[in-house]
């Protein structure tokens, strides 16, 4: 069976059902993250005493991953407009940049963890590092899911280019908007946890 | 993407390099302001008016807001109206102490 509106737009919603369908589900992250970020509200006001990010966390490398995180976040925006003027060639090429500064985002947050579990501090230490480990621990999760649905359209998924070009170049916008989000969050991540 | 619009992608390209700069411009302010060690509440107001606009850059043009369906903003009023309800839980709780 043919799936309906994955190349025109829904006449009633005026957008194809894919993406219609990623922003629905990007509304749900929005409350999933927006309850844990409620919760951290919740913990920091109410404890009697709260440490500085900057005191604990390694502030020169969360700098150097949200610089990492933000040039994904173009990459794969230009990996899609390359779609859009038909270069597969550059495609490739940012496509596989997003998922290699992925990579590197999460290597640096393993270094991360690596130094705090090295001295011994892992959530169960306070509240602070349960929240952080959690809020992070869950971010890092989901820039893992992103590189896996990135990876597949860089490789395997690529060959629809050839066969249905205007649905490829759909399912690597939407594909676009989760990783977007996963950047809009760290870009609220990072402030809260490690410079307040 | 629908086959009949047409736009002008260098014009859009050159929007996403702006961007970019500008989100990395906002980031080296965002750490500059946390070595100034404000007063806490001072320096909430100023990281979460930092990371506000770094979002709807981010948000408008990467992701396409600026010039998306009504149906999607719709869905993400909807989703800010229960976003700011969670936001404000942890105040509910503040009203609900008992007072010895």
């Amino acid at each position: 069976m043919q799936i309906p509106y994955t190349v025109t737009a829904r006449p009633d919603t005026g957008v194809y059902n894919a993406k219609l369908g990623v922003w629905l589900f990007l509304a749900s992250e929005v409350m999933l993250f927006g309850a844990l970020f409620s919760s951290y509200i919740l913990l920091r006001v109410g404890a009697p005493t709260w440490p500085h990010g900057y005191e604990l966390l390694n502030v020169p490398l969360a700098t150097f991953n949200t610089v990492v995180l933000i040039t994904s976040s173009i990459t794969m925006v230009m990996s899609w407009a390359s779609l859009m003027v038909k270069d597969f060639r550059k495609y490739r090429i940012y496509m596989g940049s997003t998922f290699l500064l992925g990579l590197v985002f999460l290597i640096v947050k393993a270094f991360e963890y690596g130094a705090k579990f090295g001295l011994g501090i892992y959530p169960a230490e306070n509240t602070f590092y349960a929240i952080y480990f959690t809020l992070t621990g869950l971010h890092g999760l989901h820039v893992v899911g992103g590189m896996i649905v990135n990876a597949y359209f860089w490789g395997p998924g690529s060959k629809m280019w050839h066969t249905d070009p205007v649905r490829f170049t759909n399912r690597v916008e939407v594909a676009g908007l989760y990783w977007h989000f996963v950047d809009l969050v760290w870009i609220f991540l990072f402030p809260s946890l490690y410079l307040l | 993407m629908d086959q009949t619009q047409t736009i002008d992608f260098k014009k859009h390209v050159r929007t996403y390099i702006a961007v970019f700069v500008a989100l990395m411009a906002l980031t080296v302010v965002t750490v500059a302001v946390s070595y100034l060690h404000l007063p806490i509440t001072a320096a909430v107001v100023v990281a979460l008016i930092i990371a506000g606009v770094k979002g709807s850059l981010v948000a408008s043009y990467f992701m396409h807001l600026i010039s998306e369906r009504k149906l999607i903003y719709w869905t993400l009023a909807l989703t800010f109206i229960f976003f700011l309800a969670l936001m404000l839980l942890p105040l509910g709780s503040e009203s609900d102490k008992i007072v010895n």
